[in-house]
C-alpha cells in the first residue's frame, strides 16, 4: 500500500480505460484504508470531535487519487468515470466515511467540469489533490434539488439574496458554488466564504457524518461562472447520484453482514436465533434487496460511463432503488438485533442515520420514481 | 470419436452438420422423433456422457458450443445431459435394464415421463412421503397417493420416491424407482387449479408393480438420487412469468395508458416501483452471468425464483388497480378482466410450486447465509413414530 503517492493502476496512466481489475484494484486500496483508518471508533471520534472529517485520512484518501477520481489528469485528477467512482464509495459507504468526497470530488468537480477552461485550471488542482473543499449550494428550504427548489436571486452584477438548504460540508467548505436564479435563467455563482453579505449557519444533523448548513445571501457579490446552468447542475447530481448509490450498496451490505453474523452467534431458547424462520426469512428478503441494490448502482455507472442514452433512466432508478433497500437493511437490522441495537453504543443506528440521511440528499425516491418512470415513456 | 476438438473446430462441425440436416421446425410426432434420433446419432443430445450411451466423453465447455449452436438454429434435442431429468438419473443410478429400456426411448421422446413426488401428507417436507413400496420376490409392491404430477395422463412411465423402511427416519427410508404408467394400479385424476386450467394431477396407485431392476440406487438411497433428479428440474425451472390468455395487460404502462391512469401521481409512483422490480431482477440475472463466466459466484441465482414469485404478484395487484371494477368481471365476453384476473391467481404458481416462497427462504438462509437450520421434531426418530397428518 502506498500512502500518499497516487495511486495507479498496473503502471497504466490515469485516464485511460480501466478494466474491471484495475478498478477492483482502486476499490481494495481504499477498502484497506478504510479498514485501517475508519472504523466504528474512528467514525465515532469524528462525530465526536465536532468537526467535518478526518483531514488527515481526507489527504490518504485523497493520496489515493480519490478525491480527484473523475477529474480530467490535465487538473491533476485521474480522469476516472462512474463505475470506478461507484466501485470506490461502495467501500466509503460500507466504513459510513465522514468525508466530503461527495461535496468536493463529485458534485463541485463534476459542476466545473462544465466550466470554462480558466475557471477549471484555476480550482480542480485543488480539489483533486484534496486541499480544497468545494461543495455546491444547489437547493433552498424546499429541498427539492430541481430548479423550481432554489430560493437565490443574481441581480444583472451578480450579486446574491435569498437562501440555500442542505449545502453538504458548507460552513467549512473553501470553495462556494451556489446555484441561482437569474433574469436569464438558473446560473452558477462562486462565492468566497468570508464575503460580506454571506452567512453560513452549520446545522445540527440527524447523521453526524454528513454535515450540512445553511447560507444566507443579503446582495452578496459573486461571480457567475460562465457556461453553467442547470443542465450542468443536473449532470454533476447524476455523479452525486451514482456516488450516493453506491454509498448506500456498501452501508446496506455492511449492516446486513452484521446482522447475519448476529444470527449466528446470539443465542436464546438455548440456540442461535438465525435458526428461528422468522428472522432466516427477513435475512433472506434483505438479501434480494442488498444484491438487487448492488445491480441497480453499477448498472447506473456503467450505463453513465458508457454514455448510454438510458443512462438518466439507470440513475434514477439506481437513486431509488439503492436508498430504500438501505433504509430497509438498516430498519431491519435494529429490529432482528432487538435491544442491543437500540443503544448508541451499537452501530446499527449510525447505518440507520446515514440510510435515513441519503433517501432525502439530492431528491427522494419520488422524485426519483418519477424521473424513472419518464425515461421509460410513461 | 477420437481425441477432443477445439470449440472453433466443434462449432464448424456442428454449424455444417445443422446446415446440412436441420430443414425447420419439426412437426410434432414421428417427423420430431425422427429428428431426435438423428441428434442422439450424432453425438450430440448427450456429448459430456460416455461414447457407450450416446455420449461424446465432452467436458462442459464444448458441450455449450453444441447447445448453443443448436439453439441459434432453433433446432431441439441438444443439451439434453444438463436437462433431460429421466435420463440422466437414468445414467447415473439405473440398472442396466434401465438403462437399456430407457435412455435412447426417453432422448427421442419415445417414452414420456412424469414426477411421483409431491403427496396430499408431503408437500414443502417432501422427505416424508408415505406412499410405500414392499418388495415381493423379483417385484416392489407399491400403494399410496402421489399429487401435483403434470403429463400423468399421458406418460409412459414415472419417478417415484416410496417408503420401503418404515423403521428408518424420514430421509434413510426412502427409495426411488422407474414405474411402468401402463397397468391397472395406476388411476390419474386431473386437478382443477384455481384458474380454472388442468395442468396437473392426482394419482392414486394401488397395488402397481415395479420390477426390482426398476429400483436406482440401493433401496434406501432415495433421497440422494432425488437429490440429483432435483437438480436437474431446478435447471429448467424457467422464471415461471406465464403471459396472459388474450395477451392484455402483459405492458402495465400500456395498460395504465388505455385506462387514462397515466396522470394519476400516486399510481405513476406505484407503476414505477412495480416496473423496477422486474429490471431488478433482470440487473442481477446479468450480473449473475457475468459473474459465472468470470468464475466467481454471487448469490443472485438462488434469489430469482422469489424475486419472480414477488414480481408477479406485483404486477397483478397493480393491474387490478389499473382496471379497477372491471375485475368483477370474467369470462371470453371480458378478455381484459380475464386476463388480469388469471395472472392474480396464477402469480401463486411461482410462489407456491417447486418450493414454496417460504421454503425457498429457508434454503438462502441457510445454504447462501449460512443460517442454522431449524429444530426438527422428526430428526432421527423412526419414520413410524412419526406424526403425520
Amino acid at each position: 500500500m502506498e500512502h500518499g503517492s497516487r495511486f495507479t493502476v498496473n503502471g497504466k496512466a490515469a485516464g485511460m480505460a480501466i478494466s474491471a481489475v484495475e478498478r477492483a484494484a482502486l476499490r481494495d486500496a481504499v477498502r484497506d484504508l478504510m479498514t485501517r483508518e475508519c472504523t466504528e471508533q474512528d467514525v465515532r471520534r469524528v462525530m465526536a470531535s465536532g468537526d467535518d472529517y478526518d483531514p488527515g485520512l481526507w489527504a490518504r484518501l485523497a493520496g489515493l487519487g480519490a478525491a480527484g477520481m473523475i477529474i480530467d489528469p490535465a487538473y491533476g485528477g485521474m480522469g476516472f468515470g462512474a463505475a470506478e467512482l461507484e466501485a470506490v464509495t461502495e467501500e466509503t459507504g460500507a466504513a459510513l466515511l465522514p468525508s466530503p468526497l461527495i461535496s468536493s470530488g463529485v458534485l463541485a468537480a463534476g459542476l466545473l467540469g462544465a466550466a470554462a477552461p480558466d475557471v477549471r485550471e484555476r480550482l480542480l488542482p485543488g480539489i483533486a489533490d484534496g486541499t480544497t473543499i468545494a461543495t455546491v449550494a444547489l437547493t433552498g428550504p424546499a429541498g427539492t434539488w430541481e430548479p423550481d427548489g432554489v430560493a437565490v436571486e443574481a441581480s444583472a452584477d451578480g450579486a446574491l439574496t435569498g437562501e440555500a438548504a442542505y449545502v453538504t460540508h458548507g460552513s467549512g467548505a473553501d470553495v462556494l458554488l451556489v446555484v441561482a436564479r437569474a433574469a436569464d435563467g438558473v446560473g452558477v455563482y462562486e462565492i468566497a466564504p468570508g464575503t460580506r453579505g454571506l452567512t453560513r449557519t452549520a446545522e445540527d444533523v440527524f447523521d453526524p457524518t454528513v454535515p450540512l448548513a445553511r447560507l444566507a445571501f443579503d446582495a452578496a457579490p459573486a461571480r457567475r461562472i460562465a457556461g453553467l446552468g442547470w443542465p450542468e447542475v443536473a449532470g454533476a447530481l447524476d455523479l452525486a447520484l451514482i456516488a450516493l448509490a453506491g454509498e448506500q450498496v456498501g452501508g446496506a451490505r455492511r449492516i446486513f453482514e452484521i446482522t447475519v453474523d448476529y444470527l449466528k452467534t446470539r443465542i436464546q431458547f438455548g440456540r442461535q436465533i438465525g435458526s428461528f424462520q422468522a428472522l432466516k426469512h427477513y435475512a433472506a428478503d434483505l438479501l434480494l434487496e442488498v444484491e438487487s441494490a448492488t445491480s441497480a448502482a453499477r448498472h447506473a455507472a456503467a450505463e453513465h460511463a458508457a454514455g448510454s442514452a438510458a443512462a438518466g433512466g439507470a440513475v434514477a432508478l439506481a437513486a431509488f432503488t439503492c436508498a430504500e433497500a438501505f433504509h430497509t437493511t438498516a430498519m431491519y437490522a435494529i429490529q432482528m438485533h432487538g435491544g442491543i441495537a437500540f443503544t448508541w453504543e451499537h452501530p446499527a443506528h449510525l447505518f440507520l442515520r446515514r440510510a435515513r440521511s441519503g433517501r432525502q440528499m439530492f431528491g427522494g425516491s419520488p422524485q426519483h420514481r418519477e424521473r424513472y418512470l419518464t425515461a421509460k415513456g410513461a | 470419436m477420437t481425441g477432443t476438438p477445439t470449440p472453433e473446430g466443434l462449432r464448424t462441425e456442428v454449424r455444417a452438420w445443422l446446415a446440412e440436416n436441420w430443414t425447420g421446425p419439426p412437426a410434432a410426432g414421428p417427423a420430431r422423433t425422427e429428428w431426435l434420433q438423428k441428434v442422439l446419432d450424432a453425438g450430440y443430445a448427450v456429448p459430456t456422457w460416455p461414447a457407450a450411451w450416446f455420449g461424446r466423453g465432452y467436458p462442459k465447455e464444448l458441450a455449450d458450443v453444441i447447445e448453443a449452436e443448436f439453439a441459434a438454429a432453433g433446432a431441439p434435442g441438444a443439451g439434453q445431459d444438463k436437462h433431460n431429468i429421466p435420463a440422466n438419473t437414468a445414467l447415473a443410478y439405473g440398472t442396466e435394464r434401465v438403462k437399456d429400456e430407457f435412455i435412447a426411448d426417453v432422448l427421442t421422446e419415445r417414452k414420456t415421463s412424469c414426477l411421483f413426488y409431491s403427496e396430499p401428507g408431503a408437500g414443502s417436507d417432501l422427505a416424508g412421503v408415505r406412499t410405500t413400496a414392499v418388495r415381493q420376490g423379483d417385484h416392489w409392491v407399491v400403494n399410496g397417493q402421489k399429487v401435483w404430477t403434470s403429463g400423468a395422463a399421458t406418460a409412459d412411465f414415472a419417478l417415484l420416491i416410496a417408503r420401503t423402511d418404515w423403521d428408518a427416519p424420514k430421509h434413510r427410508g426412502l427409495s426411488y424407482f422407474f414405474v411402468d404408467m401402463r397397468q391397472p394400479g395406476i388411476e390419474v385424476r386431473p386437478i382443477v387449479q384455481i384458474t380454472g386450467e388442468s395442468h396437473f394431477n392426482e394419482v392414486f396407485i394401488t397395488d402397481a408393480v415395479v420390477p426390482a431392476e426398476y429400483l436406482l440406487g440401493e433401496p434406501g438411497d432415495g433421497w440422494r438420487v432425488l437429490q440429483t433428479a432435483l437438480a436437474y428440474e431446478r435447471s429448467i425451472m424457467g422464471d415461471g412469468a406465464r403471459r396472459s390468455r388474450h395477451g392484455h395487460g402483459d405492458d402495465l404502462v400500456e395498460l395504465a395508458r388505455a385506462h387514462g391512469r397515466l396522470g394519476d401521481p400516486r399510481l405513476r409512483d406505484d407503476l414505477a416501483s412495480v416496473l423496477a422490480l422486474r429490471e431488478l431482477n433482470a440487473l442481477n440475472n446479468a450480473r449473475a452471468k457475468a459473474s459465472a463466466e468470470q468464475g466467481t459466484s454471487t448469490p443472485v441465482m438462488s434469489l430469482g425464483k422469489l424475486a419472480m414469485a414477488r414480481i408477479l404478484h406485483e404486477e397483478a395487484r397493480l393491474r387490478t388497480e389499473i382496471i379497477g371494477a372491471e375485475a368483477l368481471l370474467a369470462g371470453d365476453a371480458n378478455p381484459e378482466a380475464d386476463d388480469v384476473n388469471f395472472l392474480a391467481l396464477n402469480a401463486f404458481f411461482t410462489s407456491i410450486g417447486g418450493g414454496t416462497n417460504q421454503i425457498q427462504r429457508n434454503i438462502i438462509g441457510e445454504r447462501v447465509l449460512g443460517l442454522p437450520r431449524d429444530v426438527e421434531a422428526d430428526r432421527g426418530v423412526p419414520f413410524r413414530e412419526v406424526r403425520g397428518n
